[in-house]
Protein backbone atom coordinates (compact mmCIF):
# COMPACT_ATOMS: atom_id res chain seq x y z
CA UNK A 1 0.00 0.00 0.00
CA UNK A 2 1.41 3.17 -0.88
CA UNK A 3 0.50 6.43 1.02
CA UNK A 4 1.26 9.81 -0.78
CA UNK A 5 3.82 12.26 0.79
CA UNK A 6 1.07 15.26 1.37
CA UNK A 7 -1.31 14.77 4.34
CA UNK A 8 -4.99 13.28 3.25
CA UNK A 9 -7.73 13.91 4.29
CA UNK A 10 -9.72 11.60 7.47
CA UNK A 11 -11.69 10.84 4.38
CA UNK A 12 -9.29 9.24 2.22
CA UNK A 13 -7.84 6.95 5.13
CA UNK A 14 -8.02 3.26 4.16
CA UNK A 15 -10.52 2.00 6.73
CA UNK A 16 -8.80 -0.61 9.45
CA UNK A 17 -5.39 0.19 7.90
CA UNK A 18 -4.35 1.62 11.48
CA UNK A 19 -6.19 -1.66 12.71
CA UNK A 20 -3.93 -3.95 10.31
CA UNK A 21 -0.80 -2.33 11.35
CA UNK A 22 -1.58 -2.57 14.65
CA UNK A 23 -2.65 -6.33 14.31
CA UNK A 24 0.55 -7.07 11.98
CA UNK A 25 3.18 -5.14 15.07
CA UNK A 26 1.78 -6.74 17.94
CA UNK A 27 -0.88 -9.58 17.02
CA UNK A 28 -3.83 -7.67 18.04
CA UNK A 29 -5.52 -8.53 21.16
CA UNK A 30 -4.95 -11.63 23.66
CA UNK A 31 -7.99 -11.31 26.52
CA UNK A 32 -10.49 -13.67 25.14
CA UNK A 33 -14.13 -12.44 24.44
CA UNK A 34 -17.23 -14.35 23.58
CA UNK A 35 -18.82 -14.69 20.12
CA UNK A 36 -19.32 -12.08 17.92
CA UNK A 37 -23.22 -10.90 18.19
CA UNK A 38 -25.67 -12.85 15.73
CA UNK A 39 -25.00 -14.98 12.50
CA UNK A 40 -23.34 -12.94 9.88
CA UNK A 41 -25.15 -12.25 6.78
CA UNK A 42 -23.71 -13.29 3.33
CA UNK A 43 -24.99 -10.83 1.21
CA UNK A 44 -25.23 -11.85 -2.66
CA UNK A 45 -22.31 -11.26 -4.44
CA UNK A 46 -23.90 -9.47 -7.32
CA UNK A 47 -26.45 -7.15 -7.86
CA UNK A 48 -28.06 -9.47 -10.04
CA UNK A 49 -28.16 -12.08 -7.72
CA UNK A 50 -30.63 -10.01 -5.32
CA UNK A 51 -33.74 -9.80 -7.76
CA UNK A 52 -34.26 -6.70 -9.28
CA UNK A 53 -34.20 -7.07 -12.54
CA UNK A 54 -35.78 -10.18 -14.76
CA UNK A 55 -33.84 -9.40 -17.10
CA UNK A 56 -30.22 -7.53 -16.77
CA UNK A 57 -29.55 -7.04 -20.37
CA UNK A 58 -32.10 -4.84 -20.95
CA UNK A 59 -32.74 -3.71 -16.82
CA UNK A 60 -36.29 -4.88 -16.64
CA UNK A 61 -37.20 -4.86 -13.32
CA UNK A 62 -38.67 -8.25 -11.53
CA UNK A 63 -42.74 -8.36 -11.23
CA UNK A 64 -43.62 -6.96 -8.14
CA UNK A 65 -41.09 -4.25 -8.02
CA UNK A 66 -42.54 -1.19 -7.52
CA UNK A 67 -40.65 2.03 -8.60
CA UNK A 68 -40.97 4.76 -5.73
CA UNK A 69 -39.72 8.98 -5.51
CA UNK A 70 -39.79 10.54 -2.08
CA UNK A 71 -41.04 14.17 -2.53
CA UNK A 72 -38.38 15.07 -0.51
CA UNK A 73 -34.89 13.55 -1.53
CA UNK A 74 -31.92 13.24 0.16
CA UNK A 75 -29.34 15.30 -0.89
CA UNK A 76 -26.30 13.21 -2.43
CA UNK A 77 -23.98 15.39 -3.67
CA UNK A 78 -26.85 15.54 -7.02
CA UNK A 79 -26.64 11.84 -7.64
CA UNK A 80 -29.69 10.92 -10.56
CA UNK A 81 -31.19 8.20 -7.77
CA UNK A 82 -33.83 5.76 -8.85
CA UNK A 83 -35.57 3.46 -6.13
CA UNK A 84 -37.02 0.58 -6.07
CA UNK A 85 -38.94 -1.61 -3.44
CA UNK A 86 -40.85 -5.53 -3.24
CA UNK A 87 -42.53 -6.77 -0.55
CA UNK A 88 -43.44 -10.74 -0.23
CA UNK A 89 -46.54 -11.92 -2.08
CA UNK A 90 -49.58 -11.77 0.09
CA UNK A 91 -47.69 -9.57 2.78
CA UNK A 92 -48.21 -5.62 3.25
CA UNK A 93 -46.59 -2.48 5.18
CA UNK A 94 -47.98 -1.85 8.31
CA UNK A 95 -48.93 1.26 9.02
CA UNK A 96 -50.90 1.73 11.80
CA UNK A 97 -48.42 4.27 13.35
CA UNK A 98 -48.20 6.55 10.02
CA UNK A 99 -44.81 7.50 10.97
CA UNK A 100 -42.95 4.23 12.01
CA UNK A 101 -44.33 2.07 8.80
CA UNK A 102 -43.85 -1.61 9.50
CA UNK A 103 -42.12 -4.01 6.84
CA UNK A 104 -42.84 -7.73 6.68
CA UNK A 105 -39.87 -9.95 6.42
CA UNK A 106 -38.44 -10.83 3.03
CA UNK A 107 -39.15 -6.96 1.45
CA UNK A 108 -36.35 -5.41 -0.54
CA UNK A 109 -35.21 -2.15 -1.36
CA UNK A 110 -32.48 -0.66 -4.04
CA UNK A 111 -31.47 2.42 -4.91
CA UNK A 112 -29.48 3.31 -7.94
CA UNK A 113 -26.70 6.29 -7.97
CA UNK A 114 -25.87 8.07 -11.54
CA UNK A 115 -23.54 10.44 -11.93
CA UNK A 116 -22.15 10.54 -15.54
CA UNK A 117 -22.94 6.89 -15.45
CA UNK A 118 -24.29 4.47 -12.97
CA UNK A 119 -22.23 4.32 -9.88
CA UNK A 120 -23.61 1.96 -7.81
CA UNK A 121 -26.95 0.35 -6.40
CA UNK A 122 -28.10 0.13 -2.64
CA UNK A 123 -29.63 -2.83 -0.94
CA UNK A 124 -31.41 -3.29 2.08
CA UNK A 125 -33.35 -6.64 2.96
CA UNK A 126 -35.42 -7.17 5.90
CA UNK A 127 -34.63 -10.92 7.53
CA UNK A 128 -35.69 -12.41 10.46
CA UNK A 129 -33.34 -10.81 12.62
CA UNK A 130 -33.59 -6.67 11.15
CA UNK A 131 -32.58 -4.82 8.53
CA UNK A 132 -29.49 -6.37 6.34
CA UNK A 133 -27.52 -3.79 4.25
CA UNK A 134 -25.36 -4.19 1.03
CA UNK A 135 -24.09 -1.73 -1.95
CA UNK A 136 -23.27 -2.76 -4.76
CA UNK A 137 -20.22 -0.90 -7.63
CA UNK A 138 -21.09 -0.85 -11.51
CA UNK A 139 -18.37 -1.59 -13.76
CA UNK A 140 -17.44 1.37 -16.15
CA UNK A 141 -19.46 -0.13 -18.87
CA UNK A 142 -22.14 -0.86 -16.63
CA UNK A 143 -22.00 -4.18 -17.51
CA UNK A 144 -21.99 -5.60 -13.88
CA UNK A 145 -22.22 -4.51 -10.82
CA UNK A 146 -20.70 -6.52 -7.53
CA UNK A 147 -20.78 -6.60 -4.13
CA UNK A 148 -18.15 -3.60 -2.07
CA UNK A 149 -16.90 -5.12 0.58
CA UNK A 150 -17.79 -4.23 4.65
CA UNK A 151 -15.40 -1.27 4.33
CA UNK A 152 -17.57 0.25 1.46
CA UNK A 153 -15.24 2.20 -1.64
CA UNK A 154 -13.97 5.26 -1.54
CA UNK A 155 -13.13 6.19 -5.11
CA UNK A 156 -16.24 4.97 -7.07
CA UNK A 157 -17.13 7.38 -9.75
CA UNK A 158 -16.15 10.95 -10.46
CA UNK A 159 -19.11 13.27 -9.47
CA UNK A 160 -16.81 16.49 -10.63
CA UNK A 161 -13.56 17.74 -10.82
CA UNK A 162 -11.14 16.18 -7.77
CA UNK A 163 -14.34 15.18 -6.30
CA UNK A 164 -15.50 11.44 -5.86
CA UNK A 165 -18.29 9.01 -4.92
CA UNK A 166 -17.55 6.98 -2.11
CA UNK A 167 -20.07 3.92 -1.09
CA UNK A 168 -20.41 3.32 2.29
CA UNK A 169 -19.17 1.32 4.19
CA UNK A 170 -22.38 -1.28 6.30
CA UNK A 171 -21.36 0.50 9.21
CA UNK A 172 -22.46 3.61 7.90
CA UNK A 173 -25.18 2.11 6.52
CA UNK A 174 -26.64 1.18 9.89
CA UNK A 175 -25.48 4.91 11.21
CA UNK A 176 -28.15 6.37 9.17
CA UNK A 177 -30.63 4.05 8.76
CA UNK A 178 -30.96 2.41 12.17
CA UNK A 179 -30.52 5.98 14.26
CA UNK A 180 -33.97 6.10 14.53
CA UNK A 181 -37.29 3.98 15.05
CA UNK A 182 -37.80 3.96 11.12
CA UNK A 183 -34.97 2.32 9.08
CA UNK A 184 -36.36 2.56 5.71
CA UNK A 185 -36.27 6.63 5.27
CA UNK A 186 -37.73 7.34 1.90
CA UNK A 187 -40.59 4.80 2.31
CA UNK A 188 -43.11 6.78 4.36
CA UNK A 189 -46.67 8.45 4.32
CA UNK A 190 -45.27 12.17 3.94
CA UNK A 191 -43.18 11.00 1.42
CA UNK A 192 -45.05 8.77 -1.03
CA UNK A 193 -47.80 11.57 -0.10
CA UNK A 194 -49.80 12.47 -3.62
CA UNK A 195 -50.08 15.81 -2.62
CA UNK A 196 -46.50 16.55 -3.44
CA UNK A 197 -43.95 19.84 -2.64
CA UNK A 198 -43.69 21.33 -6.00
CA UNK A 199 -41.16 23.39 -3.82
CA UNK A 200 -38.73 20.52 -2.70
CA UNK A 201 -35.04 20.99 -3.25
CA UNK A 202 -34.43 19.33 -6.27
CA UNK A 203 -38.13 17.54 -6.52
CA UNK A 204 -39.16 15.19 -8.90
CA UNK A 205 -42.21 14.74 -10.63
CA UNK A 206 -43.41 11.43 -9.60
CA UNK A 207 -42.04 9.24 -12.47
CA UNK A 208 -43.89 7.51 -14.93
CA UNK A 209 -45.15 3.86 -13.42
CA UNK A 210 -44.07 5.11 -9.59
CA UNK A 211 -46.15 4.19 -7.19
CA UNK A 212 -47.48 6.68 -4.37
CA UNK A 213 -49.90 6.69 -1.33
CA UNK A 214 -53.02 6.25 -2.76
CA UNK A 215 -52.03 3.67 -4.61
CA UNK A 216 -50.39 1.45 -2.60
CA UNK A 217 -53.19 1.81 0.25
CA UNK A 218 -55.69 1.10 -2.97
CA UNK A 219 -53.79 -2.28 -3.31
CA UNK A 220 -53.80 -3.18 -0.10
CA UNK A 221 -50.10 -3.03 0.30
CA UNK A 222 -50.14 -0.69 2.84
CA UNK A 223 -52.77 -1.13 5.32
CA UNK A 224 -53.78 0.16 8.80
CA UNK A 225 -53.40 4.16 8.29
CA UNK A 226 -55.13 6.42 10.73
CA UNK A 227 -58.49 7.97 8.88
CA UNK A 228 -56.84 11.07 9.83
CA UNK A 229 -53.55 10.20 7.19
CA UNK A 230 -56.17 8.69 4.43
CA UNK A 231 -58.99 11.41 4.62
CA UNK A 232 -56.21 13.77 2.73
CA UNK A 233 -52.86 12.92 1.15
CA UNK A 234 -50.96 13.86 3.96
CA UNK A 235 -48.79 17.03 3.48
CA UNK A 236 -46.57 19.66 5.54
CA UNK A 237 -48.70 21.94 6.97
CA UNK A 238 -46.89 25.34 7.26
CA UNK A 239 -48.14 29.10 6.83
CA UNK A 240 -45.95 29.33 3.64
CA UNK A 241 -44.90 27.24 0.47
CA UNK A 242 -41.30 28.33 1.49
CA UNK A 243 -41.76 27.02 5.56
CA UNK A 244 -43.41 23.59 3.82
CA UNK A 245 -40.27 23.23 1.93
CA UNK A 246 -38.13 24.15 4.46
CA UNK A 247 -39.67 21.74 6.63
CA UNK A 248 -39.60 19.09 4.22
CA UNK A 249 -35.91 19.03 3.57
CA UNK A 250 -34.78 19.42 7.26
CA UNK A 251 -37.26 16.05 7.69
CA UNK A 252 -35.93 13.97 4.88
CA UNK A 253 -32.16 15.22 5.58
CA UNK A 254 -31.31 15.59 9.38
CA UNK A 255 -34.80 13.96 10.51
CA UNK A 256 -33.61 10.20 10.24
CA UNK A 257 -31.36 10.73 13.11
CA UNK A 258 -32.70 13.94 14.60
CA UNK A 259 -36.11 12.40 15.70
CA UNK A 260 -35.72 13.27 19.63
CA UNK A 261 -35.89 10.29 20.56
CA UNK A 262 -33.39 6.97 20.89
CA UNK A 263 -29.72 7.54 20.93
CA UNK A 264 -29.89 11.18 20.43
CA UNK A 265 -32.62 11.73 22.93
CA UNK A 266 -30.80 13.69 25.27
CA UNK A 267 -30.16 16.18 22.44
CA UNK A 268 -33.61 17.23 22.71
CA UNK A 269 -33.73 18.11 19.05
CA UNK A 270 -35.96 16.43 16.50
CA UNK A 271 -36.37 17.75 12.67
CA UNK A 272 -38.42 15.14 11.46
CA UNK A 273 -41.87 15.86 11.12
CA UNK A 274 -44.32 13.66 12.88
CA UNK A 275 -48.20 12.95 11.37
CA UNK A 276 -48.89 11.02 14.32
CA UNK A 277 -49.35 14.27 16.93
CA UNK A 278 -52.08 16.03 18.07
CA UNK A 279 -53.40 18.98 15.90
CA UNK A 280 -51.96 21.90 18.23
CA UNK A 281 -48.75 20.36 18.36
CA UNK A 282 -45.77 22.16 16.73
CA UNK A 283 -43.51 19.93 14.34
CA UNK A 284 -40.60 18.99 15.93
CA UNK A 285 -38.14 21.01 14.31
CA UNK A 286 -40.32 24.25 15.58
CA UNK A 287 -40.63 22.90 18.74
CA UNK A 288 -36.92 21.92 19.17
CA UNK A 289 -34.89 24.00 16.89
CA UNK A 290 -36.09 27.98 16.53
CA UNK A 291 -34.41 29.39 18.74
CA UNK A 292 -33.29 26.71 21.27
CA UNK A 293 -29.58 26.59 22.32
CA UNK A 294 -27.09 24.08 20.35
CA UNK A 295 -25.15 22.33 22.12
CA UNK A 296 -22.42 22.47 19.77
CA UNK A 297 -20.19 25.52 18.95
CA UNK A 298 -18.89 26.14 15.80
CA UNK A 299 -15.18 27.41 15.75
CA UNK A 300 -14.61 30.87 14.80
CA UNK A 301 -18.47 31.48 15.02
CA UNK A 302 -19.23 32.62 18.64
CA UNK A 303 -22.67 34.31 17.42
CA UNK A 304 -23.34 30.71 16.32
CA UNK A 305 -25.48 29.90 19.59
CA UNK A 306 -29.16 28.86 18.39
CA UNK A 307 -29.91 25.93 15.85
CA UNK A 308 -32.36 28.15 13.80
CA UNK A 309 -32.09 31.86 14.86
CA UNK A 310 -35.18 33.34 13.89
CA UNK A 311 -34.22 36.01 11.42
CA UNK A 312 -30.46 35.48 11.36
CA UNK A 313 -29.52 32.58 9.15
CA UNK A 314 -26.08 33.08 9.32
CA UNK A 315 -25.83 32.96 13.41
CA UNK A 316 -28.04 29.70 12.82
CA UNK A 317 -25.57 26.56 13.92
CA UNK A 318 -27.80 24.35 11.47
CA UNK A 319 -26.65 26.69 8.66
CA UNK A 320 -23.51 26.82 9.62
CA UNK A 321 -23.12 22.98 9.90
CA UNK A 322 -24.95 22.55 6.15
CA UNK A 323 -22.89 24.79 4.66
CA UNK A 324 -19.20 23.18 5.87
CA UNK A 325 -17.75 19.97 4.26
CA UNK A 326 -15.09 19.95 7.38
CA UNK A 327 -15.51 16.42 9.16
CA UNK A 328 -15.96 18.25 12.49
CA UNK A 329 -18.34 20.23 11.51
CA UNK A 330 -20.61 19.22 8.44
CA UNK A 331 -24.03 17.87 8.87
CA UNK A 332 -24.91 15.03 7.33
CA UNK A 333 -21.63 13.93 8.90
CA UNK A 334 -21.57 10.87 6.53
CA UNK A 335 -23.03 10.17 3.04
CA UNK A 336 -22.02 13.67 1.29
CA UNK A 337 -18.89 15.71 -0.04
CA UNK A 338 -20.76 18.42 -1.53
CA UNK A 339 -22.46 21.19 0.15
CA UNK A 340 -26.05 21.11 -0.94
CA UNK A 341 -26.65 24.91 -2.34
CA UNK A 342 -29.99 24.86 -3.12
CA UNK A 343 -31.19 24.04 -0.07
CA UNK A 344 -28.92 26.06 1.78
CA UNK A 345 -30.46 29.30 0.36
CA UNK A 346 -33.86 28.14 1.09
CA UNK A 347 -32.88 27.62 4.69
CA UNK A 348 -31.28 30.35 5.06
CA UNK A 349 -34.12 32.05 3.42
CA UNK A 350 -36.64 30.61 5.04
CA UNK A 351 -35.10 31.66 8.79
CA UNK A 352 -34.55 35.12 7.67
CA UNK A 353 -38.24 35.18 5.97
CA UNK A 354 -40.45 33.49 7.65
CA UNK A 355 -38.95 32.37 10.87
CA UNK A 356 -39.71 35.39 13.42
CA UNK A 357 -38.72 35.28 17.63
CA UNK A 358 -42.34 34.50 18.13
CA UNK A 359 -42.28 31.67 15.12
CA UNK A 360 -41.77 28.71 17.70
CA UNK A 361 -44.91 29.98 19.73
CA UNK A 362 -47.36 30.16 16.68
CA UNK A 363 -49.29 28.28 14.62
CA UNK A 364 -46.33 27.45 12.05
CA UNK A 365 -45.74 24.16 11.93
CA UNK A 366 -49.12 23.01 13.62
CA UNK A 367 -50.67 20.15 11.76
CA UNK A 368 -54.08 21.11 10.02
CA UNK A 369 -56.98 18.77 11.31
CA UNK B 1 15.43 2.84 28.44
CA UNK B 2 15.20 3.00 25.29
CA UNK B 3 13.58 -0.69 25.12
CA UNK B 4 11.45 0.31 27.55
CA UNK B 5 9.88 3.06 25.76
CA UNK B 6 9.88 0.77 22.52
CA UNK B 7 7.74 -1.60 24.61
CA UNK B 8 5.17 1.08 25.85
CA UNK B 9 5.17 3.12 22.60
CA UNK B 10 3.92 -0.50 20.71
CA UNK B 11 1.59 -1.13 23.39
CA UNK B 12 -0.07 2.04 23.63
CA UNK B 13 -1.10 1.40 19.90
CA UNK B 14 -3.94 -0.72 21.40
CA UNK B 15 -5.41 1.90 22.47
CA UNK B 16 -8.63 0.55 23.46
CA UNK B 17 -12.60 2.43 23.39
CA UNK B 18 -14.23 5.51 22.38
CA UNK B 19 -13.54 8.35 19.85
CA UNK B 20 -11.89 11.90 20.63
CA UNK B 21 -14.26 14.08 21.37
CA UNK B 22 -14.52 17.63 22.59
CA UNK B 23 -13.79 21.56 22.15
CA UNK B 24 -10.82 23.03 22.62
CA UNK B 25 -11.42 25.08 26.05
CA UNK B 26 -8.68 26.04 28.69
CA UNK B 27 -10.04 23.42 31.56
CA UNK B 28 -7.86 22.13 33.82
CA UNK B 29 -7.85 19.08 35.10
CA UNK B 30 -9.62 18.66 38.45
CA UNK B 31 -9.42 16.17 41.28
CA UNK B 32 -11.21 13.23 40.71
CA UNK B 33 -14.76 12.74 42.42
CA UNK B 34 -14.90 9.76 44.15
CA UNK B 35 -15.70 6.25 42.23
CA UNK B 36 -19.47 5.29 41.89
CA UNK B 37 -19.39 1.98 43.89
CA UNK B 38 -21.26 -0.24 41.80
CA UNK B 39 -24.66 -2.03 42.91
CA UNK B 40 -24.86 -5.95 43.67
CA UNK B 41 -26.40 -6.62 40.70
CA UNK B 42 -23.96 -5.43 38.76
CA UNK B 43 -20.52 -5.96 40.23
CA UNK B 44 -20.11 -8.82 38.05
CA UNK B 45 -21.02 -7.08 35.00
CA UNK B 46 -18.98 -3.99 36.04
CA UNK B 47 -15.79 -7.16 37.31
CA UNK B 48 -16.16 -7.98 33.80
CA UNK B 49 -16.38 -4.85 32.46
CA UNK B 50 -12.60 -4.03 34.30
CA UNK B 51 -11.09 -6.92 33.13
CA UNK B 52 -11.64 -6.19 29.21
CA UNK B 53 -10.41 -2.76 29.88
CA UNK B 54 -7.21 -3.91 31.29
CA UNK B 55 -7.07 -6.78 29.47
CA UNK B 56 -7.51 -4.67 25.89
CA UNK B 57 -4.93 -1.65 26.47
CA UNK B 58 -7.34 1.38 26.97
CA UNK B 59 -5.13 2.28 29.66
CA UNK B 60 -2.07 2.78 27.09
CA UNK B 61 -3.72 5.30 25.26
CA UNK B 62 -6.39 6.56 27.28
CA UNK B 63 -4.30 7.62 30.04
CA UNK B 64 -1.46 10.03 30.05
CA UNK B 65 1.92 8.78 30.08
CA UNK B 66 4.66 10.33 32.80
CA UNK B 67 8.14 9.54 33.39
CA UNK B 68 8.68 7.43 36.56
CA UNK B 69 11.38 5.54 38.39
CA UNK B 70 11.23 3.12 36.23
CA UNK B 71 10.37 4.74 33.18
CA UNK B 72 7.40 5.62 31.19
CA UNK B 73 4.25 4.58 33.20
CA UNK B 74 0.77 5.44 33.30
CA UNK B 75 -0.26 8.71 35.15
CA UNK B 76 -3.13 6.64 37.65
CA UNK B 77 -4.23 10.28 38.97
CA UNK B 78 -5.35 11.30 35.47
CA UNK B 79 -6.83 7.05 34.61
CA UNK B 80 -9.03 7.20 31.27
CA UNK B 81 -9.06 10.90 30.98
CA UNK B 82 -7.51 11.21 27.94
CA UNK B 83 -5.10 14.07 26.73
CA UNK B 84 -4.25 16.33 29.39
CA UNK B 85 -6.05 19.89 28.59
CA UNK B 86 -3.45 21.80 30.08
CA UNK B 87 -0.36 19.86 27.91
CA UNK B 88 0.74 22.17 25.19
CA UNK B 89 2.44 20.55 22.60
CA UNK B 90 4.42 21.83 19.56
CA UNK B 91 3.48 20.83 15.88
CA UNK B 92 4.03 17.63 15.10
CA UNK B 93 7.50 16.75 13.12
CA UNK B 94 6.27 15.56 9.69
CA UNK B 95 6.86 12.33 8.35
CA UNK B 96 10.00 10.86 6.46
CA UNK B 97 9.79 8.18 4.04
CA UNK B 98 7.39 5.22 5.23
CA UNK B 99 7.63 6.55 8.38
CA UNK B 100 4.21 8.53 8.72
CA UNK B 101 2.79 8.56 12.28
CA UNK B 102 4.16 10.30 15.16
CA UNK B 103 3.13 10.42 18.88
CA UNK B 104 3.44 12.08 22.00
CA UNK B 105 5.33 11.08 25.42
CA UNK B 106 2.63 10.68 26.52
CA UNK B 107 1.07 8.69 23.94
CA UNK B 108 -2.41 10.75 23.82
CA UNK B 109 -1.63 12.57 21.01
CA UNK B 110 -0.77 11.09 17.65
CA UNK B 111 -0.33 12.73 14.08
CA UNK B 112 -0.11 11.00 11.43
CA UNK B 113 -2.01 11.21 7.41
CA UNK B 114 -5.38 11.97 8.97
CA UNK B 115 -3.97 15.28 11.44
CA UNK B 116 -3.80 14.96 15.12
CA UNK B 117 -5.47 13.09 17.27
CA UNK B 118 -6.57 13.22 21.03
CA UNK B 119 -7.40 10.45 23.05
CA UNK B 120 -10.86 10.79 24.67
CA UNK B 121 -11.80 11.34 28.16
CA UNK B 122 -13.59 8.11 29.23
CA UNK B 123 -14.45 8.92 33.04
CA UNK B 124 -17.66 9.31 33.95
CA UNK B 125 -17.24 13.51 34.41
CA UNK B 126 -20.49 14.98 32.85
CA UNK B 127 -18.83 17.98 30.96
CA UNK B 128 -15.80 16.40 29.64
CA UNK B 129 -16.11 12.64 29.56
CA UNK B 130 -18.80 9.87 29.46
CA UNK B 131 -21.13 10.90 31.64
CA UNK B 132 -24.56 12.09 29.62
CA UNK B 133 -23.63 8.82 26.94
CA UNK B 134 -25.75 5.79 27.04
CA UNK B 135 -25.00 2.36 27.41
CA UNK B 136 -26.54 2.08 23.78
CA UNK B 137 -24.56 5.09 22.80
CA UNK B 138 -21.19 3.43 23.64
CA UNK B 139 -21.44 0.15 22.13
CA UNK B 140 -22.68 2.46 18.43
CA UNK B 141 -19.88 4.22 18.77
CA UNK B 142 -17.48 0.99 18.58
CA UNK B 143 -19.70 -0.82 16.20
CA UNK B 144 -19.97 2.29 13.55
CA UNK B 145 -16.45 3.96 14.54
CA UNK B 146 -18.38 7.46 15.12
CA UNK B 147 -18.66 9.83 17.74
CA UNK B 148 -21.65 8.99 19.74
CA UNK B 149 -22.57 6.14 17.06
CA UNK B 150 -23.62 9.03 15.07
CA UNK B 151 -21.39 12.08 14.53
CA UNK B 152 -17.81 12.15 12.90
CA UNK B 153 -15.48 9.19 12.19
CA UNK B 154 -13.33 8.29 15.52
CA UNK B 155 -9.55 8.85 14.25
CA UNK B 156 -6.30 6.60 14.52
CA UNK B 157 -5.15 4.88 16.32
CA UNK B 158 -8.59 3.81 17.79
CA UNK B 159 -8.96 0.09 16.87
CA UNK B 160 -12.59 -0.01 16.41
CA UNK B 161 -12.49 -1.94 13.91
CA UNK B 162 -11.53 -4.94 15.84
CA UNK B 163 -13.74 -4.11 19.40
CA UNK B 164 -16.29 -3.81 17.19
CA UNK B 165 -16.85 -7.25 17.34
CA UNK B 166 -17.07 -7.50 20.83
CA UNK B 167 -20.67 -8.71 21.71
CA UNK B 168 -23.06 -6.90 23.31
CA UNK B 169 -22.85 -7.96 26.86
CA UNK B 170 -18.67 -7.35 26.76
CA UNK B 171 -19.54 -3.84 25.56
CA UNK B 172 -22.14 -3.33 27.72
CA UNK B 173 -19.74 -4.34 30.51
CA UNK B 174 -16.74 -2.04 29.67
CA UNK B 175 -19.27 1.02 29.64
CA UNK B 176 -20.47 -0.25 33.24
CA UNK B 177 -16.80 -0.15 34.88
CA UNK B 178 -16.38 3.02 32.91
CA UNK B 179 -18.83 4.43 34.36
CA UNK B 180 -17.80 3.47 38.22
CA UNK B 181 -14.15 5.00 37.46
CA UNK B 182 -13.44 8.08 38.95
CA UNK B 183 -14.59 10.78 37.54
CA UNK B 184 -12.40 13.79 36.15
CA UNK B 185 -12.81 16.96 34.52
CA UNK B 186 -10.61 17.13 31.63
CA UNK B 187 -11.63 19.10 27.86
CA UNK B 188 -9.66 16.86 25.69
CA UNK B 189 -8.55 19.06 22.77
CA UNK B 190 -10.71 19.09 19.42
CA UNK B 191 -8.74 16.74 16.70
CA UNK B 192 -6.97 18.70 14.16
CA UNK B 193 -7.95 17.73 10.84
CA UNK B 194 -5.48 17.60 7.98
CA UNK B 195 -6.71 19.96 4.95
CA UNK B 196 -7.39 17.16 1.98
CA UNK B 197 -4.44 16.81 -0.77
CA UNK B 198 -4.10 18.48 -3.73
CA UNK B 199 -6.72 17.76 -6.37
CA UNK B 200 -9.31 16.67 -3.78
Amino acid sequence: MRFPRSRVSVRDLPTGLWLTLTAALLGVVTVATSAPPGAPWEPPATLQETGLYADWATKTVAPGTLLFSPQYPLWSDGATKTRWMRLPKGTFIDARNPDVWRFPVGTRLWKEFRFSRRAETRFIERGPEGWRFAAYAWNADETAATLVGENGLRRCVEIREGVVHAVPSRADCRVCHEAGPVHVLGVTALQLSSARDPNAPHAEPLPEGAVDLDTLVARRLVRGLPASVTATPPRISAPTPLSRAALGYLSANCGGCHTGTGELSSLSFALNYTLNRRADQLAPAMATAVDKPSKFRVPGMPEAINRLCSGHPDASVVVQRMASRNPLVQMPPLGTQLVDEEALALIKRWIAEDLTPSASSTAAGVRQP
Amino acid sequence: MMRARQIVATSALIAVVAGIAGARVGAQEKPAAPAAKPAASNAAQVARGKYLVAGHGCNDCHTPYKMGDNGPEPDMTRFLSGHPADMALPPPPQPVGPWIASVSASFTAWSGPWGISYTANLTPDKETGLGTWTSQQFMDTIRNGRVQGHGRQLLPPMPWPAYKNMNDADLKAVFAYLRTIPAIKNKVPDPVIAPPPPGK
